[in-house]
């Protein structure tokens, strides 16, 4: 089932091009504005670097969350698949596999050319990667609830962002502190276990709370 | 008793301002959600009430008023 | 009657509302007597601590309205367990009637420790793990109001918020560990349930006063929100029709 959905999910996002690429395209707007606003002091902003980079990716994945069950909702595909998929929660750990490939692998693969433009040292950049690609899965998962608790609702975004940042706090604290030990020389072993360890929980419990938080927006409407 | 004087107890040894602001906070916390609490349940019994007595004028159920 | 019976009555609102009279007065009586005694033995016969002088008598405020603001989470999480998987009536009410109280509890909490963090510290406010996460559980109460606000079926918000409020106690650990691990320069948790405290007893005694004090106060509000919530919601049926003529007459 999780295959299924992961290739339906994976064919239709030639149709929405548009709704996978304009959360990255934040990404990098929002970065060159650092970097330009930050202009005269390239050296400073490179101690800030990471701080930067970590939420702006925190928000351009809550950009990307928004559009993950609202076309499905819309047209009642959603509705079909709590109702038919077996078992419902491998089909929407599916979709938020093909969410997580455009915006945390993405956003890893394109993390080089963000550090490049706010100035980070070159040798920090694995452990920025690594912790992106470690922390992402968390922020897709537990992030996957909260667009399921607001799919369908008007206003939805800004009460999207009010409901996850909270939550993301803890990815954003040890992927930080990750790339600033690593800067200061200092090893991140710690920090990068305990980023593991936040995505592998969120793996196992995310699933069934999102197809429960599906349930109760499509009985709703 | 570790104050010698009300002067003294409201002095707090120089912190007064910073605690009788906290004391002061929580004080009136406690006061407005007890207006609030009384309020509410005032307004709902008035609401029912009428309820009530329009219900029986008309001898509808008492339900349908909004 | 048993345990299982009082379980399952107490998931019945009128049920409730019959009972609860005498419950909310008794709490509500202890809540006054041990708020005021404490709140007096803590102003004025605790002795003053012999760093910080008589600004850490803002403990007594500071400590309480910590605690519930976390109790109060936790008892949402668990409404919202008892609503998501067993359907209970009253846990939708909780819900609904627990959020603002909380909140408001954590914004005192805030409050007294920025006011107590002034002559301590030297400053107002610093990021340090208790009151970074201290802020975390403001936003996600603000969380749980906004959700309800936004979602009109009133059924719906409430499984929704017990949804988010469970998500949410999950998380908590997971955020307290995660802020301290940025150095912290809070005093160590006054109360530990495993070792007797290192304050001498004529401090954590107006404590442990207040701490029950707040408790009481937590719950006689609970009960109170929930009668009135109760008569709204039951509106129309014959008990709160009788109710209301009841309470006409005097």
């Amino acid at each position: 089932m999780f295959a299924v959905q992961f290739r339906r999910d994976w064919l239709s996002l030639r149709r929405a091009k548009d709704e996978a690429i304009n959360p990255l395209v934040f990404l990098f707007l929002a970065a060159t504005l650092f970097a330009i606003a930050f202009g005269g002091e390239p050296r400073r902003l490179a101690g800030l670097a990471p701080a930067i980079i970590w939420v702006l990716v925190l928000l351009a994945n809550l950009l990307s969350l928004e559009a993950l069950f609202r076309r499905d909702f819309e047209d009642g595909t959603l509705e079909q698949l709590l109702l038919l998929a077996e078992p419902p929660f491998a089909a929407v750990l599916g979709k938020v596999a093909v969410q997580w490939c455009m915006s945390g692998v993405a956003m890893t693969v394109l993390a080089p050319v963000v550090a490049l433009l706010l100035n980070l040292p070159l040798a920090v950049l694995p452990a920025l990667m690594l912790g992106l690609l470690l922390g992402t899965p968390a922020l897709s998962l537990i992030g996957a609830v909260g667009a399921a608790l607001t799919v369908g609702l008007r206003g939805g975004g800004v009460l999207l962002a009010l409901l996850l940042l909270p939550l993301y706090l803890p990815v954003l604290v040890f992927g930080v502190s990750a790339t600033l030990d690593t800067m200061a020389g200092v090893g991140a072993a710690a920090q990068f276990y305990w980023l593991a360890a936040i995505s592998a929980m969120a793996l196992t419990l995310a699933p069934f709370a999102t197809t429960a938080a599906l349930r109760i927006s499509v009985e709703q409407s | 008793m570790m104050f010698d004087s009300w002067q003294a107890f409201f002095a707090m040894g120089g912190h007064g301002l910073y605690v009788w602001m906290a004391y002061s906070a929580a004080a009136a916390l406690l006061v407005a959600n007890l207006a609030g609490l009384r309020a509410e349940r005032r307004r709902t019994r008035r609401q029912l009430q009428g309820q009530l007595r329009s219900g029986a004028e008309e001898g509808s159920d008492a339900s349908e008023a909004p | 009657m048993t345990l299982k019976e009082f379980w399952h009555r107490l998931g019945s609102p009128k049920w409730f509302y019959q009972m609860s009279g005498p419950w909310q007065r008794a709490f509500a009586i202890l809540a006054v007597l041990l708020i005021v005694v404490g709140m007096a033995w803590g102003l004025a016969f605790a002795p003053p601590d012999y760093q910080q002088g008589n600004s850490f008598r803002i403990i007594y405020v500071h400590v309480p309205a910590a605690i519930l603001a976390q109790s109060v989470y936790v008892a949402l999480g668990a409404a919202g367990v008892l609503l998501l998987v067993w359907r209970m009536k009253m846990a939708q009410l909780v819900l609904e009637n627990l959020v603002g109280f909380g909140a408001w509890m954590t914004a005192l909490a805030l409050f007294s420790g920025a006011v107590w963090g002034k002559p301590t510290w030297g400053t107002w406010w610093v990021f340090d793990g208790r009151t970074t996460s201290t802020l975390v559980l403001l936003f996600l109460y603000f969380g749980l109001y906004a959700l309800r606000r936004a979602i009109p079926a009133r059924e719906a918000a409430g499984r929704a918020c017990a949804l988010l409020a469970v998500v949410g106690v999950i998380n908590i650990p997971v955020i307290k560990y995660s802020v301290e691990w940025w150095t912290t320069l809070h005093q160590g948790a006054t109360f530990k349930l495993t070792e007797a405290p290192a304050m001498p007893a004529s401090m954590w005694a107006p404590l442990l006063v207040n701490v029950l004090g707040a408790y009481c106060l937590f719950a006689a509000n609970l009960i109170a929100k929930l009668r009135t919530a109760i008569l709204r919601q039951e509106q129309g049926t014959a008990w709160v029709r009788e109710w209301a003529g009841r309470e006409a007459r005097p």
